[in-house]
């Protein structure tokens, strides 16, 4: 589908007149306020609040003192796994804080200015523990949990061989390396929040997104609500990439406030709040040992990895993890991949899924491995690495990897020319007189290629549901959430072009369990994949009624009926129509409702994959570096909006 | 100017065009919000809170300040610009706001608005900008979604003479 679209979700966002969380307010609301740790260890041995009760304006602090024994800790939503359940993180610490920021209480007062005056009044008395920062000293000091035996919280070996097994061959050569990667975090530019509203036994939250009837179920059975009882809605969202939406202590602290006092509270997270606080991710350090011959073929790949999660296990379990470790082989043939795999707690901020979680970190460690291999043969790297891909005929191609519950075939592709136009793209060959160049001027020019193999369209189902009225207005139910990438302008496309319409006839609904039963969710490059999979035979079944319906009324054969914005008309004769208004009362003469819901399910994840390109220049002197051109070159399949693709990729990049 | 912090004040501001009054609130509240929680004027966002996001971003006499570093009260006598005063309700869009809409300037719009408020003012000044001015001028609003090439697209865009379809 091609031509440039505006995007239907810019115009309100441009005149600044679409409500996001924070700037929502009811009548008699209260701001709440969270007093976190200031020590990354210690044992709480008083937490006096009675101060703070006395600040004016405060209705009330709570600690974990105060939280009702159906609360427990924070369930896992993705990759659990029993061993990790002694290092779940309870809403509001009990006796022992285990990191910077972990909430210990939490004020509610008539304004956030009154609840931060009151911060002061809640008196902690800690015990300062030894505080563990990384994981080789994790694996010597006391552990963080009384019920666990050792911060190593997990442990999981992968070993495949692809050939027969022989003697070891001695000419082969060996090296190890090894790598480091920093902790990252996500960083939206709106920070979290949350505005709970009871009224009448329910309990509405706004500020949801990306998992919200996964969330509902967590929320409601903390509340010993019914999840008929429990509504999430989504308002505008300002960005998520992974760890927004998961459900975090707050999410339960704020609507069971609000219940508690029967008034709508408000609970705006604040920058410092955010770094602390919301998921980090990513921070991880490998051994690699790797065999390869005097060509460039690569052999054997064993990698220890070992996973700083942080303080506790949240939502996310061992996804980020496993991820690693299923997709670190990428798009090359090893005879060999052996591959363990270490999750070692320590007192820093627990750890969740961020923009390609897993793939970021081996694709580094993979690619770095590659340019190794050819750096010791005096080859060019991308010479090994074409020696080394898997070609078109030899896929579907499984390594016996596993992630995600699901073993992981790379499904189709063709990696050979992804890399060679990666080459012209970047202008390999002329590479070496802008080397020459940049020389001249002093300056040391530089040119690197990675290749990666990324997953998208996890199952195992969506569903959307579509219906039109007598006015030919058509609309939409999605269980889809909208965090900035343009899902809604996706969803409108496929159904537009589907019926035939135009888009400003086609509303929206997403972002409230009220009005979509069930969905999966927003994440892990579902979105478009499943909902708008569901939406378009959603669609397609629709349209199919009104076909069957107005087909009699048009003396024509089903499949010549089109759609208009004005009704249905045979193709090419525009002058006989059928009005959706006589279509809607031919549907309920026929008993063939024009409301309908399809889903669509997957089975496999399906694997996109490319190849990136920088060329930069370094300054000597200075350090200074450069970046002169970057390109991306990116097998996305069937795009349903080019631009819309364009801005996640280029986004991502930066 | 001399405030007492413990005394409540009353005062008005000048935004849009428009007189606001702030009845009866302590002085220390920022100007964030007073626009956003007592003025109803949502659309200026607060990212950081402390300066360095830029989405907080108002023009105070046609130059940008940080709402969320500006007490409310000191705001007082200054012509305040908020995003809300870029195109009327019922109107059309600023040629400014249509090009980033054309040019996809924003994914989630959460520092929209304070990237409309810079350039807004940054144009005033240099109304032919070279692509690195726009980089430039920009180089203290974050955006966490598009990675800039757009948002720059979209002012350099906004300059530009694209015929009498467009605004």
């Amino acid at each position: 589908m091609n031509g440039r679209q505006r995007r239907i979700e810019d115009p309100a966002l441009l005149r600044g007149n679409i409500p996001f969380v924070a700037d929502l307010h009811f009548a008699g609301m209260l701001e709440a306020v969270v007093v976190r740790s200031i020590y990354a260890h210690a044992m709480l041995d008083v937490v006096n609040v009675q101060p703070a009760l006395e600040s004016p304006g405060v209705k009330t602090v709570v600690t974990a003192m105060d939280l009702p024994s159906a609360c427990g800790p924070i369930p896992m939503r993705l990759s659990p796994s029993s061993e990790l359940e002694a290092a779940l993180q309870y809403p509001l610490a009990r006796d022992r804080v285990r990191f910077v920021g972990e909430p210990i209480a939490v004020i509610v007062a008539g304004s956030r200015y009154e609840a931060e005056d009151a911060r002061p009044g809640v008196e902690v008395r800690y015990r300062p523990l030894t505080a563990t920062t990384n994981v080789r000293q994790a694996m010597k000091n006391p552990v963080l949990f009384d019920t666990l035996d050792s911060n190593q919280v997990y442990q999981h070996r992968q070993y495949h061989r692809l050939v027969e097994s022989k003697e070891p061959d001695p000419t082969l050569r060996q090296l190890h390396l090894s790598f480091s990667i920093q902790r990252h975090t996500a960083m939206p530019l709106e920070t979290r929040g949350l505005v709970a509203v009871p009224e009448d036994g329910r309990i509405t939250v706004y500020g949801a997104t990306k998992v919200l009837h996964f969330n509902r179920r967590v929320l409601a059975g903390f509340l010993g609500l019914d999840v008929t009882a429990v509504r999430l809605v989504e308002v505008a969202v300002g960005g998520g990439f992974g760890v927004r939406g998961e459900f975090y202590p707050e999410d339960y602290l704020i609507p069971w406030l609000a219940l508690r006092l029967q008034r709508p509270v408000r609970w705006i997270e604040d920058r410092l709040e955010h770094l602390q606080a919301a998921n980090h991710s990513r921070q991880q350090e490998h051994e690699v040992d790797v065999s390869y011959d005097d060509t460039g073929r690569i052999y054997h790949l064993h990698d220890e990895i070992i996973v700083d999660t942080g303080a506790y296990i949240r939502t996310h379990g061992v996804t980020v993890p496993e991820l690693t470790q299923g997709m670190l082989p990428g798009p090359y043939r090893w005879q060999e991949v052996d591959t363990q795999l270490r999750v070692v707690l320590t007192n820093k901020t627990p750890t969740g899924t961020y923009r390609g979680p897993g793939r970021f970190e081996g694709t580094f460690v993979r690619e770095r491995v590659m340019d190794a291999i050819a750096s010791t043969l005096h080859l060019d790297p991308l010479t090994v690495r074409q020696k080394n891909l898997l070609t078109v005929d030899a896929l579907p191609f499984s390594h016996g990897m596993q992630a995600l519950g699901e073993e992981i075939v790379w499904d189709s592709g063709d990696y050979p020319l992804a890399l060679a136009q990666a080459a012209h793209l970047m202008a390999k060959e002329e590479f070496p007189r802008r080397k020459a160049a940049a020389s001249a001027r002093g300056r040391r020019r530089g040119l690197g290629f990675a290749m990666f193999v990324e997953k998208s369209g996890l199952g195992p189902w969506e569903d959307c549901r579509v219906a039109v009225d007598a006015d030919g207005r058509f609309t939409c139910w999605t269980g889809l959430s909208t965090l900035g990438q343009g899902t809604m302008t996706a969803l409108t496309r496929i159904l537009a072009e589907t019926w035939g319409v135009s888009a400003s006839q086609i509303r929206i609904v997403h972002g409230d369990t009220d009005q979509v039963p069930e969905s999966h969710g927003t994440f892990a490059s579902r979105a478009t994949v499943m909902g708008g999979s569901a939406a378009f035979y959603s669609a397609r079944t629709l349209k199919s009624r009104l076909q069957a319906l107005a087909a009699p009324l048009l003396e024509a054969h089903p499949e010549d009926v089109i759609l208009t914005d004005r009704g249905a008309e045979v193709t090419g004769v525009p002058t006989v129509a059928v009005s959706y208004k006589d279509l809607v009362e031919e549907s309920v003469r026929q008993a063939l409702p024009l409301d309908v819901t399809e889903r669509f399910s997957a089975s496999a994840m399906t694997y996109p994959y490319g190849v990136h390109g920088c060329e930069l220049e370094v300054c000597p002197n200075t350090g200074m570096i450069q970046i002169v051109r970057y390109g991306v070159v990116y097998d996305v399949g069937r795009a349903v909006d080019r631009d819309l693709v364009k801005d996640q990729i280029v986004g991502g990049v930066a | 100017m001399e405030i007492d912090l413990k005394e409540r004040v009353s005062y008005t501001l000048q935004i849009n065009d428009r007189t606001y009054a702030v009845e009866d609130v302590e002085p220390r509240l920022l100007l964030a919000d007073v626009l956003r929680d007592f003025l109803g004027l949502t659309g200026t966002h607060l990212g950081c809170e402390h300066g360095a996001c830029g989405a907080c971003t108002v023009l105070a006499d046609g130059r940008p300040i940080r709402s969320c570093l500006t007490l409310g009260v000191g705001a007082k006598g200054l012509a305040l610009q908020t995003v809300e005063g870029l195109a009327p309700n019922d109107g059309p869009l600023s040629r400014l706001q249509d090009a980033f809409w054309e040019e996809h300037g924003l994914q989630c719009g959460f520092c929209t608005s304070g990237m409309l408020m810079t350039a807004t003012f940054f144009l005033r000044e240099h109304p032919k900008p070279s692509r690195k001015e726009i980089r430039e001028a920009l180089s203290g609003n974050l955006c966490r979604c598009t990675g800039y090439q757009n948002i720059v697209n979209a002012i350099e865009r906004s300059t530009q003479d694209l015929g009498e379809n467009y605004p």
